[in-house]
């Protein structure tokens, strides 16, 4: 074993050469930045924007058409699960079922952070109403789903249900819930065909696919007036139906030739960038989560792409930004949802070492808007569903009204700029 | 059915206790075996009417778990012929259990654009229509599959065949027009049965959450009854010359072959009828879940199909059920539990972690009995009973003071 | 069924797969030199795979998670110099960021090599004083990645106080920003690409030397031509071993370092399981077993990845490695230069 540590050495030596070789060429980079001598690295600036002060801000808020509408309320009064506080309630739960375990598991734990922030601030207001949060975990599965619901279905104490949070999944689930009558209001499941099979208890918390897809598209081609658009899509469920709204609201706009597939999960993307790099576009569009979003980002910059940038709501997270670090500056991000006001991005904070993500602010929402309904004096699911259907207030993200198939009644996008 | 599984402590003297009972189990005559069977897979089929305590699933629907179980005990059982039987190292089984899934998705499926469903086939009876077409057409693809790579040895075809299983599942991602990609299908057919004032779609129907005669439990039964069907069909061909031949390239395909057993001949048809087994609980999963999405066939699943496979014992029809069960049931068990015997524990956390303690456990157990929990044993294939009963008889004359050699090394 | 026919000729006519000839043309050259870029990396890792199957008839199928583990080594190595992720490049001049990249590489390789000796150690010599078949030791691997990943994935955020792990990727901390050195056939060659293939070609240059000739080398070949006979003739044959595991880890260390000089963010629980298959399939592609084969599989696998993409579109990455694999295997059943590590045994 000793007679090795000088082949390791060896192979070290081989190793330094060659990145001497190639960094000789690398001199030109280097924007002249002296290495400081005491830099161990804390010490070293970086060069242009700093990432650090990059933060996702609020832009405008748009129609369908892509039209700017004058910003709402700044969430002041929006509806808070506290009450009045003399609510009185008894053995009442809510339940909320998403991945929370698994790949998909940071978007099913946004949505019951948000949710259970809700329930703590409205048991911590109400002595006389305890409502307990249940979670059921479906892993994102469908068939993990279709096991989970009967056990959700069965336990009487539920009145309402947050979620599914995935589209499949609700697919999966749709008609035991239905068929139980039990209150499925999702934070996340963004297929618009969900709403066309008749449930009638089921509720979308946010416009669907086809609202935020045309707005962006509109905007994109109108208030910015791109000409090209190469839309890129992963291959989940959301990003799917989103590039489908995108790419058909573009019009000519959009260039089949560069329109791209990627993979969930995957992080190198060098074909999709020379692809889109030959296209030369005025804007790529990606429709998918921001776990590839970064890193195409990333690497469309690097591969000399200097289009403008533009994802929905699925990369409209912290991560995105902290990832993709200063190449994310710029980079328009739409959302059906509102920005988060102050105090609700702290509280989460506080109570979860974490910055609210992705539909967050949906499960505290529509968290309350259940414990609204609970203390009203609702018992039952079929009264809570009665409820729901003919509820009308505005939360933290936006007005919250629905129409006859579930659908939100009106939804606006708004679109945010990382800056 | 699982009488003679129950047992498995080390030897105390010459013979372990398990094969002392299977010593007994193979003695037995026909008519007794049977009669025990049914009761042992009445018994089994019992468990989610009466959800026993604390083997009841907390956060899931308990029957719903063993629906699942039931599609996974097919799926060990098919990849048992094809790994366990003929010794062929098959990676990519999940493309079986995809193609499956996927036919009776598309041609039941009203999203699909090969739905006869609004053509000339009912709604009622596409599913089961579907099935005998999905067990066909994926026996097709074991063909499609088997014929030209099944000239490969080992690990070639190890990595050959997990090539087709990401195939199959990206095909299903990418060709989007046809299955809707990463969208799935959706509101596929399931046979409506049973109709009443509560189950107005009937007893299938994920709808049925009457406990506790639900959905789950009506699933779980349909599986279970193919699984003894399928059972008999792979017993009576592990009897017959196909299933001579299977071991024979299982222990050494060259003298096989020079001793005139058509090796490529029958690895094709051990590589037919795995696909066509795991076809079927393809379809199965299709009815129940009434919705296909390719995340659901990626690759992990593949190797936990396996794991199921070697954890109950490779070459052990019965053993990987057990096998099956496990994979299934123990993360689901931890999932939503908040006490155990009294004491509390938090579920959620642990099911948390349930592949790293389902890695760990399957490190140890490989470590500790490779040959699975409920190994295979050489046996008589044909005339067995006659010897066994012999050998029963010689043993008892012994009072277990010699081991007869026929229980263990006869061939 | 007929139905079924005719539904089969309806997805050609739609045209669900087109080719688009003319953006393989135009970014041939491209495509060829980022595909050269990543195929050094595959060939890097399959290096791994190909040494401990010549040596032990072994798919080593952890070995994907141990080159996650080298990610996550060099840029622990990163943060201890002081390094703080930003998502920003740092500006370093030259010298100190080779310094630094050589520091990190170096990281990279004693985490991955000791998690693979780790790896033998613990699980797979237990199974070889056993005689264990070959099966026990592909579930063993399973289990193993299982084990690593979810590690990686619930553990470590604990033990580091959410500084490592966790559900997401690591935020980048990059030293090299992408530049354009020079144009090779209208294609762009980045100082990242440079370096990438470089050092490849440097590790992949001393494995090769280290195996064929040197003593070390001598005792690798000798086991995996004939275990029995090596023992007999005073190689030690669990050193051997051994030394085959922390070989194969380092390199994949290297190889992790060069991936996330290529793919900043790539450092996550489950970066290395694709990575890891598709490094396997270049292995095999070139011969398992066989050093010069998994170079030469990695370097096709990574080009024709490329090709097919932009023939194809980008959704179909995969399919073409996989089928290309399957193709060549059922022309040539043994890879395309063979098994050969210490000369194909019968």
């Amino acid at each position: 074993m000793r007679t090795r540590t000088p082949r390791v050495a060896g192979l070290a030596l081989v190793l330094a050469a060659g990145l001497a070789v190639a960094g000789c060429a690398d001199r030109s980079t280097d924007g002249g930045t002296a290495a400081d001598p005491s830099a161990s690295g804390s010490a070293a600036e970086d060069g242009g924007g700093s990432a650090a002060d990059l933060a996702i801000q609020p832009l405008v808020q748009v129609d369908a058409e892509g039209a700017e509408v004058a910003a709402g309320g700044d969430g002041t009064e929006a509806a808070d699960p506290a009450g009045d506080g003399s609510a009185t309630c008894d053995g009442v739960a809510i339940a909320m079922a998403g991945a929370l375990t698994g790949p998909n598991a940071a978007l099913g734990t946004n949505i019951l952070n948000g949710a259970q922030l809700a329930v703590t601030q409205h048991n911590e207001a109400n002595p006389g109403c305890q409502v307990e949060l249940k979670q059921f975990d479906t892993q994102g599965d469908p068939q993990a789903a279709t096991q989970v619901a009967p056990a959700i279905v069965s336990d009487a104490s539920v009145i309402g249900l947050l979620g599914p949070a995935f589209s499949g999944e609700t697919n999966a689930t749709g008609p035991i819930f239905n068929q139980a009558n039990l209150l499925s209001l999702t934070a996340s499941a963004t297929n618009p065909s969900l709403t066309t099979n008749g449930w009638t208890n089921f509720f979308r918390g946010l416009g669907n696919d086809n609202s935020q897809g045309a707005a962006v598209a509109n905007y994109l081609t109108g208030e910015l007036g791109f000409g090209t658009v190469c839309v890129v899509q992963d291959d989940s469920d959301y990003g799917i139906g989103l590039a489908e709204v995108v790419t058909e609201t573009l019009g000519d706009a959009a260039n089949p030739d560069c329109a791209a597939e990627v993979k969930t999960g995957d992080k190198d993307f060098s074909a999709t960038v020379q692809i889109i790099a030959d296209a030369e576009p005025d804007a790529v569009y990606y429709a998918g989560y921001y776990a590839e979003a970064a890193p195409l980002l990333s690497q469309l910059r690097s591969g000399g792409v200097e289009a403008a940038f533009a994802s929905g709501d699925g990369s409209n997270d912290g991560q995105f930004v902290s990832q993709a670090g200063s190449d994310a500056e710029g980079a328009y991000l739409s959302c059906p949802c509102g920005p988060a006001p102050e105090p609700f991005a702290a509280d989460y904070e506080a109570a979860f070492g974490q910055v609210p993500g992705v539909y967050s602010v949906e499960g505290y929402d529509l968290a309350t808007i259940m414990l609204a309904g609970i203390d009203s004096g609702v018992t039952d699911r079929a009264a809570l569903v009665e409820f729901v259907s003919g509820y009308s207030g505005v939360g933290l993200a936006k007005p919250y009204e629905w129409d006859s198939t579930g659908e939100l009644a009106s939804t606006t996008t708004w679109l945010y700029e990382v800056q | 059915m699982s009488t003679e599984m129950t047992t498995t402590a080390p030897a105390p003297v010459h013979l372990g206790v398990g094969d002392r009972v299977r010593l007994w189990w193979d003695a037995l005559p026909r008519q007794t075996q049977w009669v025990a069977g049914v009761v042992g897979v009445l018994l089994v089929a019992l468990l989610p009417v009466l959800r026993p305590p604390v083997l009841t699933t907390v956060g899931t629907d308990f029957a719903g778990v063993l629906a699942q179980f039931g599609m996974y005990a097919l799926l060990a059982i098919g990849l048992n012929v094809v790994v366990g039987q003929t010794g062929l190292l098959d990676l990519g089984y999940v493309g079986f259990y995809a193609i499956g899934a996927y036919t009776v998705g598309l041609m039941t499926s009203p999203s699909s654009p090969w739905n006869l469903t609004d053509d000339w086939l009912s709604r009622e009876w596409g599913w089961l229509f579907a099935v005998p077409v999905a067990v066909a057409i994926t026996a097709l693809s074991g063909l499609l599959l088997g014929s030209p790579t099944l000239r490969l040895r080992g690990d070639y075809l190890a990595i050959v065949t997990l090539g087709f299983g990401e195939i199959v599942r990206l095909l299903a991602d990418n060709l989007s027009t046809v299955t809707g990609g990463g969208r799935g299908l959706n509101q596929i057919a399931y046979p409506v049965v049973g109709q009443s004032a509560e189950r107005p779609n009937g007893i299938f129907s994920a709808g049925n959450t009457g406990l506790p005669l639900n959905s789950g439990t009506w699933w779980f039964w349909l599986s279970l009854v193919l699984i003894v069907l399928v059972l008999v069909v792979v017993g009576n061909l592990e009897r017959s010359r196909v299933g001579r031949a299977w071991v024979a390239i299982r222990e050494d395909e060259d003298a096989a072959e020079i001793m005139g057993v058509p090796t490529f001949k029958f690895k094709l048809w051990a590589f037919l009828i795995g696909a066509s087994i795991g076809g079927l609980s393809g379809a199965l999963y299709a009815g129940q879940v009434q919705f296909v999405v390719p995340t659901t066939f990626n690759v992990i699943n593949s190797m936990l199909f396996l794991c199921a496979v070697v954890l109950g014992g490779q070459g052990n029809k019965l053993g990987v059920i057990l096998g099956a069960f496990a994979i299934v049931y123990l993360p689901n068990f931890f999932l939503g539990r908040t006490e155990l015997f009294g004491i509390p524990i938090d579920g959620n956390e642990i099911a948390n972690y349930r592949y790293l303690f389902f890695g760990l456990a399957l490190m140890i157990l490989m470590i500790f009995r490779p040959q699975g929990l409920f190994p295979a044993r050489q046996k008589l294939l044909t005339y067995g009973r006659e010897v066994y009963v012999i050998a029963r008889r010689a043993a008892a004359a012994a009072t277990g003071r010699r081991t007869p050699d026929t229980t263990g090394g006869a061939r | 069924m007929s139905a079924l026919v005719l539904a089969g000729g309806q997805v050609l006519a739609d045209g669900v797969i087109d080719f688009n000839v003319g953006a393989l043309g135009r970014n041939f050259w491209s495509l060829t030199v980022s595909g050269l870029t990543y195929g050094s990396i595959y060939a890097l890792v399959a290096v791994g795979y190909t040494l401990v199957y010549g040596v032990l008839r072994l798919i080593n199928f952890a070995h994907s998670e141990i080159f996650m583990l080298g990610m996550f080594g060099q840029y622990a190595t990163l943060m201890l110099l002081g390094f703080n992720p930003s998502g920003d490049v740092f500006q370093q001049g030259v010298l100190l960021t080779i310094v630094f990249l050589g520091v990190a590489m170096v990281g990279g390789m004693a985490v991955s090599g000791g998690a693979a000796v780790v790896l033998e150690r613990v699980a797979y010599r237990p199974l070889r004083r056993r005689g264990a078949p070959a099966l026990v030791f592909l579930i063993t691997a399973i289990g193993a990645s299982f084990v690593i990943q979810e590690f990686v994935h619930f553990v470590l955020p604990k033990l580091t106080g959410n500084a490592l792990g966790g559900v997401n990727a690591q935020q980048p901390i990059r030293l090299v920003q992408p530049s354009t050195q020079f144009e090779l056939f209208g294609a762009n060659v980045t100082n990242v690409d440079l370096v990438i293939v470089v050092a490849a070609l440097a590790l992949a240059f001393a494995v090769d030397r280290f195996v064929n000739a040197t003593k070390f080398g001598r005792g690798i070949r000798a086991v995996a031509q004939d275990p029995v006979t090596a023992t007999l003739m005073g190689v030690s044959r669990e050193r051997i071993i051994v030394l085959t595991f922390l070989v194969g880890g380092m390199l994949a260390g290297a190889a992790a370092l060069l991936y996330t000089l290529r793919v900043p963010s790539g450092v996550i629980y489950s970066g290395g399981f694709i990575l890891g298959l598709k490094a396997f399939s270049a292995a095999v592609l070139g011969g398992i077993g066989n050093l010069r084969g998994a170079l030469l599989g990695g370097l096709l696998l990574g080009v024709m990845e490329l090709y097919g993409q932009a023939l194809f579109g980008t959704e179909w990455r995969d399919v073409v490695a996989f089928v290309l694999l399957i193709l060549v295997l059922m022309f040539r059943p043994t890879g395309i230069l063979g098994e050969s590590l210490g000369k194909a045994r019968a």
